[in-house]
């Protein structure tokens, strides 16, 4: 697992390979949309049909929702509770831990069912797991010369202040 | 954690308002939110009880401008300040760049501000983290109220080591920017620390 204290760097090239995985699970699990969120409650990349949700509200509730349940499950001896499921009168939501780090979010309505979500979701986990391995590889592999490619290395006090102005 | 994502182009960072119930930390993110352009803020969430104590968590997403061409955001936190919410307080703190203490100044309070304290270093450790060696700044809120303790003594307790300090009306706004854009500074000097 990732040390919390480090900076979490996500490149173009693996956010292309995230989003490939999560635009074939909209396809394959007939879902609205889906998010793919960190467990600090940043948003990592969404599909589907995304414009009618505040997307950063959904990220910081689903990464709260995720750690109440996760202290939930330590207080009766349990690692995680890896899925949740919550039914709604039309749009239901499907949560599910991948890889111990990241938070997949599928919302689906009648077209699609639990099931189906179930099932496509597996498969999707297991393709964002060799992703993310890969991420934790490249960044263990990097450790301090990340920084060569960290855009605040030249910050300045004045740009700083820029942001308040 | 900060989270920097190249493919959009942002940077986001996390801020958690700690103090005892009732000092104030809700009413920061409040005036912050009122004060704030709707192009610079997201929607701010409160998970609160009906009588409108802090739940679990208030949450406001704040775009500031860039920095390099880098989108740079703040997600601002709130814990619960009460002394039995601690399970929730421990898991807002995960994951966090930046931390605002914001005080009682009342002198009734000071007992309450001292544990509260306290309580923050014991669950920062908890995660590794040394509540001295990462962006903190303390805000001495409620001065427009009487029976404040004297400054020295709110210094001597709660600010030992001398990390930037404000007193404050979180009601009228008094000190709630100066304090948000101290932290954001360290969080952002944090950043260029461990990007050498």
């Amino acid at each position: 697992m990732l040390n919390t204290q480090t900076t979490f760097v996500l490149y173009e090239e693996e956010v292309g390979k995230v989003k490939e995985v999560i635009d074939n699970l909209l396809d394959a699990s007939n879902a609205k949309s889906i998010y793919l969120v960190d467990k600090n409650g940043q948003m990592i990349a969404s599909t589907g049909n995304v414009a009618e949700i505040d997307a950063t509200s959904l990220a910081s509730l689903t990464a709260g929702n995720i750690a109440a349940t996760g202290g939930l499950a330590k207080l009766i001896g349990e690692k995680e509770f890896a899925i949740q499921f919550h039914e709604g009168e039309k749009d239901n939501i499907h949560i599910s831990i991948v890889s111990s780090r990241v938070i997949l979010v599928v919302i689906f309505d009648q077209r699609s069912s639990l099931g189906l979500v179930r099932l496509r979701v597996k498969k999707a986990s297991n393709a964002l797991t060799v992703i993310f391995d890969e991420i934790s590889a490249k960044e263990k592999a990097q450790g301090s010369t990340q920084g060569m490619a960290n855009p605040f290395a030249e910050i300045t006090d004045d740009d700083i202040d820029n942001l308040f102005s | 954690m900060s989270f920097i994502n190249y493919a959009s182009r942002e940077i986001n960072c996390k801020i958690v308002y700690y103090g005892p119930g009732l000092c104030g930390k809700t009413t920061n993110l409040q005036y912050v939110y009122q004060k704030t352009a709707n192009e610079s803020k997201g929607k701010m969430i409160s998970l609160a009880t009906e009588s409108e104590r802090t739940l679990f968590f208030d949450f406001l997403p704040l775009a500031l401008g860039e920095v390099r061409g880098f989108k740079t955001r703040f997600h601002l936190y709130t814990v619960p300040g009460q002394v039995f919410y601690d399970a929730s307080r421990k898991l807002i703190l995960k994951g966090v760049d930046g931390i605002v203490f914001v005080a009682d100044s009342q002198e009734e309070r000071m007992d309450a501000n001292i544990e509260s304290l306290e309580n923050l270093k014991e669950n920062l450790e908890e995660q590794g983290y040394d509540l001295y060696k990462m962006p903190f700044v303390i805000q001495y809120n409620k001065q427009d109220l009487p029976n404040l303790s004297p400054i020295e003594e709110l210094q001597r307790f709660l600010n030992p080591t001398k990390v930037p300090e404000f007193k404050a009306c979180a009601m009228s706004g008094v000190g709630v920017f100066e304090t948000l854009k101290a932290i954001a500074k360290l969080v952002l000097l944090e950043l260029k620390k461990g990007a050498r």
